[in-house]
């Protein structure tokens, strides 16, 4: 995270490559899990050893999230697998209003994948753990043969906890509600794009991959009764808006001109027909709150650095067909609906 | 950004939209093809429709290359990749188009054909020169615009001497389609009502504007070559009404700062040493056209994939009920067809013109100018 000062990074010393005796249950699969993962993730919890993890009881609601992480290409501007299988699950858990409290962490590997770039995914997840506050307390190691998987794989699983007086949920949009996002959207997904292979475009777009439950914590202090949180990930904001009009039995009415989008990605997205509201964001979330709360939950999110350009980019309507409409920057109307399949760019 | 947004101004579509609410004839329906995907896309992305007065109707025509495709010739490309066990190139757009029974470069792909996604010829070339044990073939579709590319990585590979690289073309023209467009009359009756042509950007940047006066001068319709921006749909469409107006044919040039008359010469001449006119070729909707597409020239046989690997001749399948062909030809709108929003979306696409973002069902869907109050309640029922 911006605000906090820049940790010394360690630096991968593994050298090789996976084998298929790394999960195999023996001594080599010991020798990795003690010289990489423990090394890099240790926290009293972890240290314990066991088979799983032992955590003290909590007092309130407990939110358990789990996400997969099958990412091309691993190592991206601004981020790379390791500190998004972190960011995702920690968001997932913030998204339902919870305080996130632990990890776990299972791998996929592939036998022939670099141990110096497992190393260097390890690293990062362990950055990102330690920035965000969430340690990482169980994990699992498997390896399967070249050929059947695309490297790493990496599913995470977070648990937390959500204080008294919040409920978040899709549902509880009302028409008369506000729209807001925490900031420009599309980056995430431009930037994977830029250097997807045989689409290697010079840009200096970053992915916005971040932790979100510190910006959360600032809102909800602002507001306890936000109605709906949701990050906008893959089907960008559209899939996401989409989900919640048909879970929440309304519509959503938004203003093209109120919405952010950074030049970059603008242009981007132009270049190759894609819609920036269609394209993923791993650092950004939307919120739905009552009108009255607008201009506090606006305000404590441009004060987070995760938020400067937070903006209210619409508001829940009443529609029997629960459609997200806009009206364009043009002056026009159209229905933002769900993306089929894979955004494909267009041809001419 | 710059020198985009100038073209989007809600500013000036107003003023735009009030002139042309000023000019129209009350009594009077004004029926302007745009023929390009790229227009039809910018109408529907940013609505506007809304802000053309209720007698001027936009007719969709051809101009989407994976729409006007035939489904043979896609299921030449699917066994060119499973037969033949080539690496198949293609854009985008084109890999979730159904071919016959369904099947989809996509779906051959997931069965295990060698199918891969590029973005340019450059990048199929790059495909060629890294795998030299393997066949690389690039399905080459589009218009004017498209070609000009896939004749400079010919001639590319020819210099370095790539001999695993080859080309299956179905280029095609635009202004024998325009001509197509307007010589017949649809086999079920009532002719298309097409009373100017909004002309295409982007393949006028190179063919010109010139190939279009046959328009006026033969069947005296008005032609504004416009831009893709949807303030030179707006302009273009007024220019298209004052020639109506007025009783003018004449080809006018909105699109002037890309434009020329003769249009770009470098281009057309990279097109004329690879390629020359096919006697006939069959598109989507239209049926067999008279010289409306390009084929490989004799001297660069050995890159033809149709002379490089033999394709079997079988019967390939429409789906029946599928009114592509008709909206194809500006006949019938997506609400008229009974799969539209029912069995086929774009998550299921039966029909081209349901894939590609310049195809007007996927516009319509997309974009949901079916559902606003003005549509019928037909078109209502299916949405919900």
């Amino acid at each position: 995270m911006k605000d906090t000062p820049e940790p010394i990074r360690s630096q991968p010393k593994l050298r090789g490559a996976v084998e298929l005796s790394h999960g195999g249950g023996g001594r080599a699969m010991s020798e990795l899990i003690s010289r990489l993962f423990a090394r890099h993730f240790s926290n009293p919890l972890l240290d314990q050893g066991n088979d799983g993890a032992l955590l003290p009881a909590q007092a309130g609601r407990l939110v358990m999230a789990t996400d997969g992480h099958v990412i091309a290409p691993l190592f991206f501007p601004g981020g790379d697998i390791g500190a998004l299988c972190v960011h995702g699950t920690i968001n997932d858990l913030a998204m339902c209003g919870a305080r996130p409290l632990y990890l776990s962490a299972a791998f996929i590997l592939e036998e022939g994948f670099s141990l110096e770039a497992l190393e260097r995914i390890v690293i990062s997840m362990a950055e990102a753990a330690r920035a965000a506050g969430v340690p990482i307390v169980t994990g699992d190691t498997k390896v399967v043969e070249k050929g059947k998987g695309d490297g790493v794989f990496i599913t995470t699983t977070g648990l937390g906890v959500v204080a008294d007086g919040v409920a978040i949920s899709a549902q509880n949009a009302r028409p008369g509600d506000r729209v807001l996002v925490s900031g420009t959207m599309g980056d995430h997904g431009v930037a994977i794009l830029s250097k997807r292979e045989n689409l290697e475009f010079e840009t200096e777009i970053c992915s916005d991959s971040a932790a979100l439950h510190e910006l959360v914590a600032a809102m909800l202090e602002a507001a306890p009764g936000i109605a709906v949180l949701r990050d906008p990930t893959r089907g960008g904001l559209a899939a996401t808006l989409n989900e919640i009009a048909h879970q929440a039995g309304v519509g959503i009415a938004l203003d093209e001109a109120m919405l952010p989008v950074s030049p970059d990605v603008a242009a981007a997205c132009e270049l190759l027909g894609l819609d920036p509201l269609h394209v993923a964001n791993e650092g950004k979330l939307i919120c739905i709150c009552r009108e009255a709360d607008a201009a506090a939950v606006l305000a404590a999110m441009r004060a987070h650095p995760l938020g400067q350009q937070a903006a209210i980019i619409g508001e829940v309507v009443e529609d029997a067909r629960h459609l997200v409409t806009m009206r364009t920057g043009f002056g026009g109307a159209r229905v933002v609906d769900w993306i089929a399949g894979e955004q494909l760019p267009r041809i001419c | 950004m710059k020198y985009i947004s100038e073209f989007r101004a809600p500013e000036l579509a107003r003023k735009l939209a009030a002139q042309i609410a000023a000019e129209v004839e009350p009594g009077r329906r004004y029926h302007l093809m745009e023929f390009c995907g790229g227009h039809t896309h910018a109408i529907f992305r940013y609505g506007v429709q809304d802000l053309m007065p209720q007698n001027v109707e936009f007719v969709h025509g051809p101009g989407c290359p994976v729409c006007v495709l035939p489904v043979r010739r896609l299921d030449d490309a699917v066994e060119l990749a499973e037969r033949h066990d080539v690496i198949l190139t293609s854009y985008g757009d084109m890999m979730r188009v159904p071919g016959s029974r369904q099947r989809s470069l996509l779906k051959a792909r997931a069965d295990g054909a060698d199918i891969r996604m590029v973005y340019s010829t450059t990048d199929a070339l790059k495909i060629a020169r890294e795998n030299p044990d393997r066949q690389v073939v690039f399905f080459a579709i589009g218009f004017e615009t498209t070609t000009p590319p896939t004749a400079a990585a010919m001639l590319a590979a020819r210099a370095e001497g790539i001999e695993n690289f080859s080309v299956f073309c179905n280029h095609v023209l635009t202004p024998p389609a325009m001509a197509h467009i307007l010589g017949t009359p649809d086999g079920g009756g009532e002719p298309v009502r097409i009373d100017g042509f909004l002309g295409p950007s982007h393949v006028s940047s190179v063919i010109g504007s010139r190939p279009y006066a046959q328009f006026a001068e033969i069947w005296k319709k008005p032609v504004v070559i416009a831009g893709f921006e949807p303030l030179d749909v707006m302009q273009s469409s007024l220019m298209l009404i004052r020639q109506i107006n007025e009783g003018r044919s004449e080809i006018e040039n909105e699109y002037k700062r890309v434009v020329t008359e003769e249009g770009n010469a470098k281009a057309q001449a990279l097109v004329a040493e690879v390629f020359e006119l096919r006697e006939s070729f069959e598109w989507r909707g239209l049926g067999a056209v008279p010289h409306s597409a390009l084929r490989i020239r004799e001297s660069f046989a050995d890159m033809d994939a149709e002379q490089r690997f033999e394709i079997s001749q079988k019967a390939s399948r429409e789906m029946k009920s599928c009114e592509c062909p008709a909206i194809l030809r500006g006949v019938k709108k997506p609400t008229d067809c009974k799969l539209f929003g029912t069995v086929c979306t774009p998550e299921n696409p039966m029909g081209s013109c349901m894939v590609s973002s310049e195809g007007a069902c996927a516009a319509y869907w997309s974009y949901g100018r079916f559902r606003s109050p003005a549509a019928q309640p037909a078109a209502e029922g299916a949405a919900s």
